[in-house]
């Protein structure tokens, strides 16, 4: 299965996505990326293509647009006026490609450091080629539009300048933000990222498919086992196989579990936060019994590399059930104790509630996805809206906020885990016995007993080692419901075994995006809150 | 504290040598900074959370102003983009001060050998020890504290370490 693309003219790009919002429908956009025609073995039209990815307002279909650039003039028309969300999808294409996004209104690099020369995706840029940075940039640059914006001086109104990570400790990891401050009220802001840029689409480019699972199991480390389940299911659609039943509720299983993990850790932090430190306790010790059960399964505590392309390395282990069920208990024990704590709790209602609230059409244009879109009301989650793996015969809910501030988005993380639990508890009573893996020998590993025993199995486990599973020439985008969101991957095939591109749809990234517009005119300790309750993971956010 | 060759003076005196002293004094109360940029970090959390519990070995005060610790941890993968600030931290710290490398990025780079990843911390800073794994347990990042302590244990009490240590941001 290959995603259907229309291809258009770099000159009329503009006006058809904005027919395509306005006129059809296509809303939410997802992600902006390009490729790099340079390798490609049948030449195209130009070296440079930009892929834009919208989602319809039902959160059904999707719409991939195509443009070719010509070789001698790399530049487009910005959209950033359409969408929230263009801004910092156009920087990184800007960043990773050198397009030029014209009228785009602050087109500089995001993920690379300042002093970088070159684009490191351009496929005549060599991968090991690193370049030393000697000194942060001061984000002045960014700050002195806001502030002439807002009709403000630095000296006449006597603000203060307040700078926030990359290394701080409520910067939940390597998060930059440059807060002008009025007294405590935030009066703008500004955020850097890319401190943790790790290549990690460079590095896809370079490992065959199922070398690649490790390397997803770090976009989301608070979710490693969902990034191996979204990335193998969107290889597996391009393949056009479908797992065994158990394979499948083996995933459903497992990816519900994660998302619980990724739930505790942003409320125990959240909640740390806040000073909140018994909450940490009692929701940071199921976690480490969930990991006890995950080591326990596929040997690794965070970064599990459980799943491979057509299935799991091995079946569940014996009596993993009664493990499963004590693993929940305790989640639910950990849980009702948090709640009894906070709920009826002032401090904690009165601190965020209304704090950054962020409305259901701004949520949209910002490109939220996941708890935080649903916080804001809007009921799209992709188990209900575009169910696949069973999804629809569970019966679990939808969880929805009203107004989308900072106490939204923390309870609809608080119910959901919830729901996850209900998930996991009915899959555990339907699992049936039987295969896991894909029966096919050019995309299943033989078993070792074949590979020792026979020349047969030995081949074909070179083989598969060697080349990689050959997916057929293709491109597809492939979405997944991850803890925080929409998890997407946009996979370019030339029809080998490693693949020509792969984009990441991170939903941190465009969370992130907004992060210093909502928290404008709260306060600098309210600020704190709201980064705790978007869940900004930066290993996704920056890759 | 080894008070093997002091002498009691009766029962209100006790006899030792100053390193001794200095020594007992630092194992127990390590002040660590946790440099936490990625995967490691969520496992210093653990290892600070109640199941591994890091101040039974003394190193529970988290400080986050380097200017208050004297253990660099740094958890997770440095990019050449964050180099100058972990540099920066390092150098605000006072001496004497230690710094551990936790996991396969800050180590080595892992298996980030590309265009962004720095290759190993001690291009930067100087490590002394380091912890392997991707990421590695809670009880492999108390190991190394324990190590750290052994480690401070033998050295000289009042002398600035690492001084002839030149990184690849010294000079810029």
């Amino acid at each position: 299965m290959m995603s259907k693309t229309i291809t258009l003219e770099s000159a009329t790009l503009f006006s058809t996505i904005k027919h395509a919002k306005e006129a059809l429908g296509f809303t939410f956009l997802l992600d902006i990326t390009a490729v790099d025609n340079l390798n490609k073995a049948t030449p195209s039209s130009g070296r440079f293509e930009l892929i834009y990815i919208l989602r319809h307002n039902t959160f059904k279909e999707i719409q991939l647009y195509k443009v070719a650039l010509g070789d001698e003039d790399l530049s487009i028309e910005s959209i950033s006026s359409l969408f929230g969300s263009a801004d910092w999808a156009e920087r990184e294409v800007y960043d990773q490609y050198g397009i030029h996004f014209q009228n785009h209104p602050m087109l500089k690099r995001i993920l690379n450091h300042n002093e970088f020369v070159g684009h490191p995706l351009r496929k005549d840029y060599e991968i090991t080629k690193g370049q030393y940075c000697t000194t942060s940039q001061d984000l002045m640059d960014e700050m002195k539009p806001l502030l002439d914006a807002r009709k403000l001086d630095m000296n006449k109104d006597e603000l203060m300048i307040v700078n926030l990570g990359p290394s701080h400790p409520a910067s939940h990891g390597t998060i930059r933000t440059l807060a002008a401050l009025d007294g405590e009220t935030i009066v703008a802001a500004a955020a850097e990222i890319g401190y943790l840029h790790r290549g990690f689409e460079k590095s896809c480019e370079n490992h065959n498919y199922n070398q690649i699972i490790p390397y997803t199991d770090r976009l989301n480390y608070c979710s490693a086992l969902m990034n191996n389940i979204a990335f193998a299911k969107t290889v597996e659609e391009m393949l056009d196989v479908t797992l065994p039943d158990r394979g499948i509720f083996i995933r459903i299983i497992l990816s519900e579990l994660s998302r619980v993990i990724d739930h505790l850790v942003c409320l125990a932090a959240g909640l740390l936060d806040m000073g909140g430190q018994t909450n940490y306790w009692y929701l940071f010790n199921p976690r480490n019994d969930a990991y006890d059960f995950l080591s326990k399964l596929t040997g690794a505590r965070l970064t599990n590399s459980y799943m491979r392309i057509g299935g799991m390395t091995h079946d569940l282990y014996k009596g993993w059930e009664s493990d499963l069920n004590d693993v929940l208990k305790k989640i639910d024990f950990g849980i009702t104790e948090s709640l009894k704590m906070i709920t009826h709790n002032r401090i904690y209602n009165d601190r965020i509630q209304n704090v950054s609230p962020v409305s259901a059409s701004q949520a949209i244009d910002y490109g939220f996805t996941g708890p935080n879109l649903r916080a804001s009301g809007v009921t799209y989650d992709l188990r209900f809206t575009d169910p696949y793996y069973y999804y629809d015969s569970f019966d679990f809910n939808m969880v929805i906020g009203s107004v989308g501030d900072t106490y939204d988005r923390m309870m609809v993380r608080f119910d959901e885990m919830h729901e996850s639990m209900k998930i996991i508890k009915q899959a555990m009573k339907r699992i049936p016995s039987g295969e896991i893996n894909v029966p096919n020998k050019d995309i299943t590993m033989p078993s070792k007993e074949s590979v020792y025993g026979g020349i047969e199995g030995m081949m074909n486990q070179f083989k598969l080692v060697i080349d990689g599973v050959k997916v057929p020439e293709g491109e597809y985008y492939g979405a997944f419901e991850a803890a925080n969101g929409e998890l997407g991957f946009y996979i370019v095939s030339d029809g080998s075994g490693t693949p020509y591109k792969v984009k990441v749809r991170p939903p941190s990234f465009y969370h992130m995006a907004a992060y210093p517009k909502i928290i404008e005119n709260y306060q600098l300790a309210d600020a704190i809150m709201t980064l705790g309750s978007l869940n900004i993971i930066a290993g996704e956010m920056d890759r | 504290m080894d008070l093997s060759n002091t002498h009691m003076l009766d029962d209100a005196v006790v006899t030792t040598t100053i390193d001794t002293v200095v020594s007992w004094g630092r194992e127990a109360s390590l002040w660590p900074f946790v440099f936490g940029t990625a995967c490691c970090a969520i496992e210093f959390m653990s290892t600070a959370a109640s199941r591994y519990d890091i101040s039974r070995f003394g190193a529970e005060v988290l400080r986050f102003s380097p200017r208050h610790a004297d253990l660099l941890v740094v958890a997770g993968t440095v990019s050449y983009k964050q180099a100058p600030i972990l540099k920066q931290i390092y150098d605000q710290m006072p001496e004497p001060k230690w710094v551990i490398a936790v996991g396969a990025c800050a180590c080595t780079g892992g298996f980030y050998d590309n265009y962004t990843t720095l290759q190993g911390i001690d291009e930067i800073i100087p490590v002394d020890v380091y912890v392997a794994g991707c990421p590695p347990r809670p009880e492999a990042i108390l190991d190394a504290v324990l190590d750290i302590k052994r480690q401070l244990k033998r050295e000289p009490k009042f002398e600035v370490r690492n001084t002839d240590f030149k990184g690849k941001l010294d000079d810029v």
